[in-house]
């Protein structure tokens, strides 16, 4: 079985006022660089122990609090030239969550707010703005700006005028001045941000949406103030003195509103990762001198002795020291049944336990915690970038700019389009100014930026959901292109437990099958082969005596050779025993037939005679057959690595579903054969247990490490499933690949929606169909852009699991 | 067609050229702030505030490679664009909290230019190490 890789430094036990602090230090390349810290450390007065360590890259310092505090305990190690950073204890993985959240869920209270009483008073300007348009036009409508104000003027004029006869009874001037003090009051209240960021933004000499909405609602905002207080300087060029404060309001409330449900959506994105967070619980039942107690889980330590009835949650990892109970692990594995844990299993923090009730060891804790990794890689891959979104970065980076010229053009074309074929210039300049604020208002860089990192998002979350812990956005995006999956057979087909099945003894050896087994079972006491294992706990199982060999040899792929109770032993496959010039015919049809069941079968010849066959086997896992099928659907070659012969690989691949097995397979033939199914252009995702097959795992495309649910950590895997469940590789490429559909949809969408409302509004259809956007229409068209797209990401959350 | 354009048709066609030009020339030609250096207050660590309002100032850093650079956020605003700051190349994307410093700390390994990015890549400065 695999073993727990995460390490969790204990120092020596330190006096009972000591704290422990773990600082990550930064910059150190070589051993002196280590030592150069550590003896820093250590001469600090008030540090207890202090171990620096160079792969971790952190150091582990107990410290007297009466004495130092952890800042000093930085700068110290500041000082020695290296880079250091408290683990903002503070702000662990949860509560810089929570704090992002506070902001997220203040930013759209904001926002909403602002949303409302901007929209109040865009109603409240297209009222007043009713008689002003009519008086100014007197019965005919000129050049209207806005094609959709001119369309709600016409149809509303008629109604409001008997509804509202004083409306119209009010002198247009005050009307305007009216409208000029609502205008600047949303404008300096709820917009203000557009303009403070783009004046910001543009000082460093960059542009941004706010940008786009500053320029757009500013420029309309000026004509209209001119028109307002000079109406004189229009009439004498001709030119009514419209106004158009109503659409800077509507834009600004609407622009707002899309932002509100912006801000809503994001947060969604982000829900599996506050899910996760939210587990660990905040106290643990201790019990110390002989006492129960509720303490915070931050206080409790290692080797701590912690309580846990039915119905509550796992405080924090450890080991079972007493009791039986049912474990809910579904939240951090995605096993819906609840697993069985006895004493000696281990139990994981902010699980729940379900039916009985148990004592347990507290091992790692903190940030070196499962649920805390686990938070720690989620975070880390749900800020991670995708490659696909460097055309949509690349984009951005020039886009505002690129728009603000393209409004520029707009003006001048109309302007001049208008102005050639018979309108005056007053026409003219209404009708390019209302083309220039569209294209303004239309474009929207922000659909661009949203497409990739909300759908890395979504999908992370919802892979943690499920059990899949996808390390990033580049992970999701090879794994979504993946063609081959090779597994290696032990413990990712197979259950990797395996056990005695057979033992023959040759006719007319004097040796009974115990005997061989006791033998046999001696030597490979010595051995560290998952086989070896099986065949010393069958022995013990059955009561046999086993001895510790006196030589001991092994061949890697052949066996082992060695010397027990003065009898010289060898065991291992046909290969060397004709090493030894032992002849195995006798037993070789035996042999096939075991292999042919999906047996290991290793002859067994005891000073230099062949004595018997005994035989290992793995079973397949329950859900190998099914997950193999659907990955076999899913249009991908599915390859099973193994150590073992050809016959019984052939066996075991046979009854799993797998269509080609590839036998006799060393540990560094994994790589090679890696190699060369890449050489034939196939994208290959390595299947393994993540630390035997680290090698093959960093070769391959995309490493998936199967593990036992303890073993996130495994750095050469992209991809970690928290369960030994082949159905989780089939989640983890199905969820990949729609992953990829959504990227895909989203730029596409957001690409397309700039390349067709930026022609659009800027008129481009108009000498064809008479079609003009209106400002306003632009502005709702563009808060709906974005959210669309983060819409189209969430639905990535209704993904399910697959089924067998 | 262009012989019936009248002045004032010229007029506004060079004054959009212009704007357009004077526009592109501002965004992506014009001299930015220059690069400030990062000079270690304490031996090797080298430091720098970068304040973040709209934009990161300075936007450009000098720095030594090999060495560890501690820059500290001081994020000025509560607009969401500038919520998070990106360091592509050394995987790191930190949340900047609204009116609170944020220390990163990077290690350019080789002399380059390291980009960093607001979390939408629209904000953009850079670490020169040499």
């Amino acid at each position: 079985m695999t073993t727990a890789n995460i390490t969790h430094p204990r120092p020596a036990a330190p006096p009972p006022s000591a704290e422990q602090v773990v600082i990550p230090v930064t910059g150190m390349t070589c051993a002196a660089c280590q030592g150069r810290v550590q003896r820093t450390l250590s001469k600090t007065p008030g540090v207890v122990d202090a171990s620096v360590n160079l792969m971790m890259g952190n150091a582990t310092i107990a410290y007297d609090a009466s004495a130092i505090t952890p800042d000093a305990l930085v700068e110290r190690i500041r000082a020695t030239g290296y880079g250091a950073e408290l683990p903002r204890a503070d702000r662990t993985a949860f509560e810089e969550q929570a704090a992002r959240d506070a902001a997220t869920a203040e930013e759209f209270r904001e926002l909403r707010a602002k949303a409302w009483a901007s929209a109040i008073a865009g109603v409240l300007a297209m009222l007043l703005s009713m008689p002003l348009m009519g008086a100014m036009d007197a019965g005919h409508h000129g050049p209207v700006a806005d094609p959709f104000m001119g369309w709600a003027m016409e149809h509303m004029t008629p109604g409001l005028r008997s509804a509202l006869p004083w409306l119209y009874a009010i002198p247009a001037s005050v009307l305007s001045w009216g409208l000029l003090l609502v205008t600047l009051g949303v404008m300096t209240w709820a917009g203000r941000h557009f303009y403070t960021r783009a004046w910001a933004a543009f000082r460093h000499h960059s542009a941004d949406m706010n940008t786009l909405v500053a320029v757009g609602t500013g420029a309309a905002f000026v004509y209209s103030v001119v028109a307002t207080v000079a109406p004189s300087f229009f009439v004498r060029h001709g030119v009514a003195p419209d106004v158009y404060y109503e659409a800077v309001i509507i834009i600004i409330a609407l622009i707002l509103t899309g932002n509100a449900f912006e801000a809503r959506a994001k947060r969604e994105t982000s829900t599996a990762l506050r899910a996760l967070a939210n587990l660990q619980p905040k106290t643990a039942r201790v019990l110390r001198d002989e006492a129960e107690q509720d303490v915070p889980v931050d206080s409790v330590r290692a080797d701590d002795m912690i309580l846990v009835r039915p119905g509550e949650r796992v405080p924090v990892d450890g080991e079972i020291v007493s009791g039986e109970s049912a474990v809910d692990e579904s939240m951090l594995t995605g096993e819906s049944l609840p697993v069985t844990k006895r004493t000696g299993d281990r139990v994981i923090g902010g699980t729940i336990n379900r039916t009985g009730a148990f004592r347990y060891r507290a091992t790692t804790l903190g940030e070196t915690s499962v649920l805390a990794q686990i938070v720690k890689l989620m975070r880390d891959a749900q800020g991670s970038r995708a490659p696909i979104q460097r055309l949509a970065d690349r984009i951005s980076a020039i886009f505002v700019p690129v728009v603000v010229s393209l409004a520029v053009a707009t003006f001048a074309a109309w302007f001049v389009a208008v102005h050639a074929t018979g309108g005056g210039v007053g026409e003219a300049t209404v009708r390019a100014f209302a083309a220039a604020v569209a294209v303004l208002i239309i474009a929207c860089p922000c659909a661009m930026g949203l497409a990739v990192p909300t759908a890395v998002m979504v999908s992370t979350g919802k892979g943690a959901e499920l059990g899949v812990l996808i390390k990033g956005g580049e992970a999701l995006q090879r794994a979504g292109d993946i063609t081959t999956v090779v597994l290696d057979k032990t413990g990712t087909v197979t259950e990797g437990r395996p056990t005695v099945t057979d033992v023959e003894v040759v006719q007319g050896s004097p040796m009974a099958s115990d005997a061989l087994l006791s033998l046999v079972a001696s030597l490979e006491t010595m051995s560290e082969h998952p086989l070896a294992d099986a065949l010393v706990r069958h022995a013990r199982g059955r009561g046999l005596t086993v001895e510790t060999p006196e030589a001991f040899a092994s061949y890697t792929g052949r066996g082992a050779t060695g010397v027990v109770l003065g009898r010289a032993l060898a065991v291992g496959n046909e290969a060397l025993l004709q090493d030894f010039a032992v002849d195995v015919s006798p037993l070789r049809a035996v042999a096939h037939r075991l292999a042919d069941e999906g047996k290991t079968a290793m002859y067994v010849a005891v000073d230099g005679a062949l004595v018997g066959v005994v035989a290992v086997a793995d079973p397949i896992r329950a859900t190998s057959r099914a997950a193999i099928q659907r990955m076999q659907r899913l249009g991908l070659d599915v390859v099973m690595l193994t150590g073992d012969n050809q016959r019984t690989a052939d066996a075991v691949a046979r009854d799993a579903g797998i269509g080609r097995a590839v036998a006799g397979v060393l540990p560094a033939g994994k790589v090679a054969e890696i190699e060369r199914l890449q050489a034939r252009g196939r994208v290959v995702a390595m299947v393994g247990d993540g630390i035997n097959d680290a090698p093959a795992l960093a070769k391959a495309d995309i490493g998936i490490a199967m593990g036992s649910g303890t073993d996130i950590a495994v750095e050469a895997a992209d991809i970690a499933l928290m369960r030994g469940d082949l159905a989780s590789v089939v989640d983890a490429i199905r969820l990949s690949r729609r992953t990829m559909r959504t990227m895909k949809q989203n730029l596409f969408w957001a690409f397309a929606y700039n390349v067709v409302g930026i022609p659009v509004a800027a008129g481009l259809l108009f000498p064809i169909t008479g079609l003009l956007l209106s400002p306003i229409l632009a502005s709702a068209a563009m808060a709906f852009s974005s959210v669309s797209v983060v819409m189209n990401s969430l639905r990535l959350r209704r993904f399910a699991a697959t089924t067998a | 067609m262009f012989a019936s354009l009248g002045g004032i048709d010229w007029l506004v066609i060079a004054g959009a050229g212009t704007t357009i030009l004077w526009v592109n020339w501002y965004f992506f030609a014009a001299e930015r702030a220059p690069a400030t250096a990062a000079i270690g207050s304490a031996g090797h660590t080298q430091e720098v505030t970068v304040p973040v309002h709209g934009g990161y100032t300075p936007s450009a850093i000098r720095v030594k490679a090999g060495a560890p650079v501690r820059l500290l956020f001081d994020r000025q605003e509560t607009s969401s664009c500038s919520e998070e700051v990106v360091f592509a190349d050394f995987g790191i994307r930190t949340y900047l909290p609204a009116h609170e410093t944020t220390a990163v700390t990077v290690t350019p390994a080789k002399p380059g230019v390291y980009e960093f990015t607001c979390g939408m890549s629209m904000l953009r400065g850079k670490l020169i190490a040499e």
